[in-house]
């Protein structure tokens, strides 16, 4: 590609101890959630969307089987907890990378710290007051273990 | 009238910068809509049904099929990025690694496309 001007080299190097505590604590934290979520992601699709019926069994009684089970409350938890702050990081360093005038930007950060906590919030009070077998429900839309109930 | 100078320079290690930011946008957005969707078991299991109901018809499941590749995409981009700020040998190879990660991209994508469509029009 022509036309592209010369880049300068940075007057100081840029290591890890130049961009500061909270820059150097974002940076690792991103690399290490990104292998962490490889993971977690990788046994969410392949159990909800590559396993048994695929998409077709996604439905409400699907999902209170697994919630009813803490090793799942905790996996959704760890995977929430992980994807909203690798996410709102990523959308931080975009949104300083592109909002040049400074009450947009200041205006796009707080709607992105606003609706990641209130986001992490509401997954969590779900994934954790959760009831698999509501009363009053329609029996044929729940898991199988309500009827010993 | 000459186009304006640029900083971007077209080459493998930039296209992938702009395919990891893009598929990282798109994650994010699908994300707050995920776990909002989601969030319905706790109204009533009529309202998720209904809701979830939608990620079964032919456009969300060629839609899903493009979250899974951004996913894909998103997670072998970030380990090559891992690499290249790690190793000096992938430093000096990150043009290759590109390659792998398409490579590996086409490999997962023919493991999971075949199986996500037969659950969705085989009527299995």
């Amino acid at each position: 590609m022509t036309g592209a001007p010369e880049l300068k080299a940075p007057k100081k190097a840029v290591s890890h101890s130049t961009l500061g505590r909270a820059q150097r604590w974002s940076w690792i934290f991103q690399r290490v959630s990104g292998v962490l979520l490889i993971g977690l992601i990788a046994v969410h699709l392949t159990v909800n969307l590559v396993m048994g019926d695929g998409i077709n069994q996604i439905d409400f009684a699907f999902v209170a089987g697994k919630l009813a089970n803490p090793f799942w409350q905790w996996f959704d938890f760890t995977m929430l907890v992980l994807a909203m702050i690798h996410g709102a990081n990523g959308m931080r360093m975009i949104i300083n990378d592109y909002a040049q005038t400074p009450w947009i930007a200041a205006t796009l950060h707080w709607a992105l710290r606003i609706s990641t906590v209130v986001i992490v919030i509401l997954g969590t009070l779900v994934l954790f007051t959760f009831d698999p077998c509501p009363a009053g429900s329609d029996p044929s839309l729940l898991p199988s273990f309500c009827e010993d109930i | 009238m000459s186009p304006l100078p640029t900083l971007y320079r077209g080459a493998e290690g930039m296209w992938m910068w702009v395919v990891h930011r893009t598929t990282g946008v798109a994650i994010f957005f699908f994300l707050l809509v995920h776990i909002l969707d989601t969030a319905l078991v706790r109204v009533s299991p009529e309202a998720y049904n209904d809701v979830i109901g939608h990620y079964k018809t032919p456009l969300y499941t060629f839609i899903e099929a493009g979250l899974v590749a951004a996913i894909t995409l998103h997670a072998l981009n970030g380990l090559r990025v891992i690499a290249v700020d790690r190793w000096t040998w992938a430093l000096r190879h990150q043009k290759m690694l590109v390659w792998g990660v398409w490579i590996g991209f086409a490999i997962v994508m023919a493991g999971f496309l075949p199986r996500h469509l037969m659950h969705a029009f085989g009527g299995a």
